[in-house]
């Protein structure tokens, strides 16, 4: 099995890492990095929950390869607040209760995040849509929308 | 003495009743009552039955009074999600 | 002295706010370390080998090759795993269930584990072992296991509750019956009756969460476990039985939990990691594949029923009887006899009758689902009623409020009912603006009813008062998804602080007395009243600090408003003390403070729930969308509502998925089809609507706060209420759950052609 070397940034930090040809973003993440905000919960794309963007695009980081990312800007729920500044997002996820078990939150924050960035006027329909990747078993997603819904104001007018 | 209604899984032990008098103050008589006069009642007692007591379900405390004037059921004991 | 938990009406400071909940700045920063993400120093990976037969012996495991590949440290089958239940049925089979002894008897059955330097060597290992099976004829359909042609699964069981006792084995290893009355009368005196046979396919709990674990056992046989539990304390004690350890040589630490729903109330592999630590002598980290999580973890029941309901044409039913089939997997269970103990609880009925019928298949061990094995009953039961009510020419819901059970009536079950929230759950409906909104064309509206008990269990809780005066309150409670919140208000009501002064933390299993686990909607209910008890004490103790201080006797003061007060004039003209002045000269009157309490919150109540559903049918695919969707449940009390409603919506949607698109598809070959999201369908974001709710508040008595638990009830009604919604949108009555797009279709096509 060979080995790959690869530099990249992570959060705005140059990283650089060795990982096998066939380890996937998220083992590199987690594994090698020791970065466990991104959480695997089923490893074939479905359920969101290991959500990064990869050069501003919304990716499932089990279905990228390690060996992918050299010279790419990877951004991972780990870099979403600032210092000890939430984002909007995250302080709105917890005024809204849009958690219950938060095993799915940190994909949920990154896909929302993502949405927000492209679209800051989301309808529910498109909200709805858009965080159709990522999948929750505990909040029924009706408090999820809403905080999104409730930052998506904010920060039109912040 | 107390009345005690069984559910329908452990009639066949006391011979098709649906409910037998049992000379005990608390669970704890209860079950050891109904061990020594029914022995086939043990392995139930041991996988864990619930009590009822006037609609309030009791699966653990042995010293729960009975009351002698007291509706008294022996269900499963429900497991939770 | 016992503890008094009656419920005491009053107003409350901090019950029923809605404050930040302590966990969630770890959650949202992706801190918050759940079972995966713990790694030991110098750990190994672990892999398990599965059966892909659903039945077949195991003449031979051959690990040769797999032990001489480098990187290999150690590999278990059941011969690591010797048998010390002596005797013990239950525990017997979840050793075997954890591993296969003699047979496989599902497909994904564990017969090997393996644990490596990494996970690349740990699968390179699985492929090296080889496994001789004789393939044996299986059966994984609860209605084809009871036929005689069957292939029967375990030559030791013969069904229980049948007298004579039988001479052959079968895979029916018992049957029950509740009820009162005389059906066959009732039946006589019926105006109308509906007679109608049910299927429900398997689901599963779906938690986002695969279970992991890292286990540590020292040659001196002291073992650690991290893992993702809904109760360490019995994991604790389960895992150290099977493995020959005394209980406290064995110490479990909670991860935090990414869903349980009853899946993870049950051990699955964590004996396996632990074995296979002890032989290697070093930390093992296992993670559950989502594959393996659907094959090998404990999904519900599938089951099938027949449900006869008759009522008079003033609307009072005459008599109920159902007849229940589930399935406990490849192990003897009782889930049909839950199932019949629900089904009707929700009706005062005259003449009622539930027989259970338990069934063994080649399918993994049934767990607990959320309410377990009542969706199933509800959904027969709240159809019936529904086409009973229509038949007969009444509303859906009056014809309910005029059945439905109250304070004084024989529950089905047995017992006399207390007060009790169905009455004014319906009532709730009928009045709600969800009736009024308007209808559109292929659309629906339906309802039905639930219930639940919940229970409490043995407790334990630890208050300290540290030397600031702030307070730390340790549970045993797991917090599956927020009660650290509920908890600290709690607290913080009975102790007069600040909710911001209070901070729970959920303790590990050396720290602290056996705590049950989270399940049975007990979480707030019994840590609830253990947390009570614990403050009391605490308070107490707290006077009587205040009393050493001010040299009067410990009865002269009181604790009124967070402060230690003098209890009347002739105790003297002392300015109140507060916790902080109090906990500052601790050292000097006695030592630290605490309060604790270890109790069995036992007599807990039961909770009801209406929800109402409106659905839109697409007659050309069978596609139905939830357009609007609203549950009404009695909470007794609720401590943080936001988190009552979170429960509500959470619970409402699994049923909605359930009732939808859920569904475990076996092939004629045994094995499990679909072991995965993607076609695993669960209910995605633009699946639902919002979700509306209304919390009632009928205090449960025999709570200090008069809280009932709320957790499992909601995933009770959807069934029914998506059924009989979609009744009324298609005109046709769905028998067979999930009421997937290719059913709706030909109930619909075969509607067009009468």
């Amino acid at each position: 099995m060979s080995s790959v070397h690869v530099t990249t940034t992570i959060n705005g930090d140059a990283v650089d890492f060795v990982c096998n040809a066939d380890e996937p973003l998220l083992d590199v993440l987690r594994n090698r990095l020791g970065m466990t905000g991104s959480k695997e919960g089923c490893g074939t794309g479905d359920c969101g929950a290991c959500s990064v963007t990869i050069d501003g695009r919304l990716v499932c980081s089990c279905l990228v390869l390690g060996a992918e990312v050299g010279g790419s800007k990877i951004e991972t729920i780990e870099g979403m607040a600032k210092a000890d500044v939430l984002h909007p997002l995250q302080k709105n996820f917890i005024a809204h209760a849009a958690l219950q078990c938060g095993i799915c939150t940190p994909g949920f924050l990154v896909a929302a995040k993502a949405l927000l960035d492209n679209n800051p006027n989301p309808s529910e329909e498109e909200i709805r849509f858009g965080l159709a990747g990522n999948l929750c078993r505990c909040t029924g997603y009706d408090k999820i929308v809403r905080a999104v819904q409730a930052t998506a104001k904010e920060m039109r007018g912040a | 003495m107390v009345e005690v209604h069984l559910w329908g899984a452990l009639r066949p032990i006391v011979g098709g009743a649906h409910s037998v008098f049992v000379d005990a103050r608390n669970i704890r008589e209860l079950f050891k009552k109904l061990g020594e006069d029914y022995p086939s009642f043990e392995p139930h007692l041991k996988r864990g039955v619930a009590v009822s007591i006037n609609g309030k379900i009791y699966r653990d405390m042995w010293d729960t009074e009975l009351p002698g004037d007291a509706e008294i059921y022996l269900l499963p004991r429900i497991p939770g999600g | 002295m016992p503890l008094d938990t009656s419920f005491v009406a009053r107003k409350f400071k901090q019950i029923g706010t809605r404050p930040l909940r302590p966990d969630g700045l770890d959650k949202v920063t992706g801190r918050a370390r759940y079972g995966a993400d713990y790694n030991a120093p110098g750990q190994l990976i672990a892999l398990v080998l599965r059966s892909p037969h659903p039945h077949a012996k195991i003449k031979k495991i051959d690990t040769s090759k797999a032990e001489k590949l480098p990187g290999v440290k150690a590999i278990i089958t059941s011969a690591d795993l010797p048998d010390l239940t002596n005797g013990d049925r239950g525990m017997r089979d979840m050793l075997e269930n954890c591993m296969a002894r003699k047979k496989v008897l599902y497909d994904g059955h564990a017969v090997a584990a393996v644990a490596a330097i990494d996970a690349t060597t740990a699968r390179k290992a699985l492929k090296l072992i080889k496994v001789d099976y004789e393939i044996l004829p299986h059966v994984t359909d609860v209605d084809e296991a009871l036929k005689p042609s069957a292939p029967v699964i375990h030559d030791d069981i013969f069904t229980d509750g049948v007298e004579p006792k039988p001479a052959k084995p079968s895979n029916n290893n018992k049957r029950a019956t509740f009820g009162h009355g005389d059906i066959e009368q009732g039946f006589k005196d019926a105006d109308f009756i509906v007679e109608r046979s049910f299927k429900t396919e398997q689901t599963h709990q779906g938690y986002i969460e695969p279970h992991a674990c890292v286990a540590n056992v020292n040659p001196d046989g002291q073992g650690e476990l991290w893992v993702c539990t809904q109760g360490h304390f019995v994991y604790r004690n389960q895992c150290a039985a099977l493995l020959g350890m005394d209980i406290s040589r064995l110490r479990v630490t909670a991860s935090e939990i990414g869903g349980g729903f009853g899946g993870k109330t049950h051990i699955w592999t964590e004996p396996l990691a632990l074995a296979l630590s002890r032989k290697a002598n070093k930390p093992v980290k296992l993670t559950m594949t989502r594959e393996d999580v659907f094959r090998a973890s404990g999904p519900t029941s599938s089951t099938s029923i027949d449900m006869k309901i008759g009522a008079k044409k003033d609307g009072t039913i005459t008599a109920a009887h159902g007849v229940l089939r589930y399935h406990g997997g490849a192990f003897p269970a009782t889930w049909a006899e839950f199932g019949a103990m629900t089904a009707f609880a929700c009706y005062d009925l005259k003449n009622v009758r539930s027989d259970s019928i338990e069934v063994i298949v080649n399918r993994p061990k049934t767990a607990a689902y959320r309410a377990p094995s009542a969706p199933m009953a509800a959904f027969a039961v709240e159809s019936a009623i529904d086409e009973l009510a229509h038949k007969i020419g009444m509303d859906a819901v009056d014809f309910r409020i005029k059945n439905a059970a109250k304070e004084g009536t024989k529950s089905s079950y047995g017992p006399v009912y207390g007060p009790i929230g169905i009455g004014a759950t319906l009532e709730a409906a009928k009045n709600h603006p969800h009736m009024k909104a308007p209808l559109g064309k292929n659309q629906g509206r339906g309802m039905a009813c639930g219930f639940w008990f919940n229970f409490g269990g043995q407790t334990c809780t630890d208050i300290n008062v540290t030397p600031d005066g702030s307070v730390t309150v340790a549970v045993g409670t797991i917090d599956v998804g927020g009660s650290r919140a509920s908890i600290g208000l709690m607290a913080a009501e009975e102790l007069g602080l600040p909710y911001e002064q209070v901070r729970v933390v959920i303790a590990d299993t050396s720290s602290l007395g056996h705590n049950d686990m989270t399940d049975g909607s007990r979480g707030t209910f019994s840590t609830g009243m253990a947390t009570v008890a614990a403050a009391r004490n605490c308070i107490k103790e707290l006077c009587k600090r205040a009393a050493k201080m001010w040299d009067i006797p410990e009865d002269a003061v009181e604790w009124v408003d967070g402060m230690a007060k003098p209890a009347g004039s002739n105790a003297g003209n002392f300015p109140p003390l507060s916790i902080k002045e109090i906990a500052a000269a601790a050292g000097n009157t006695g030592g630290p403070i605490a309060g604790h309490n270890e109790l069995v919150a036992d007599g807990a109540g039961v909770s009801f729930a209406t929800h109402i559903c409106d659905i839109e049918v697409d007659p050309e695919t069978g596609l139905s969308r939830v357009k609007r969707y609203t549950v009404i449940q009695d909470a007794g009390k609720a401590i943080h509502p936001t988190y009552v409603e979170g429960q509500y919506q959470g619970g409402a949607a699994q049923g909605i998925g359930w009732a939808l698109n859920e569904e475990y598809i076996y092939g004629k070959d045994g094995r499990l089809q679909n072991a995965g999201f993607l076609d695993y369908r669960i209910p995605v974001c633009s699946d639902l609507p919002f979700i509306d709710t209304m919390i009632l508040e009928i205090p449960n008595p025999n709570h200090p706060f008069g809280v009932r638990g709320v957790g499992e009830t909601s995933i009770v009604p959807p069934l029914a209420a998506v059924a009989n919604a979609m009744s009324n949108a298609a005109g046709v009555r769905m028998t067979h759950i999930p009421m997937s797009p290719p059913r709706v279709l030909k109930a619909i096509e075969a509607l067009k052609k009468h």
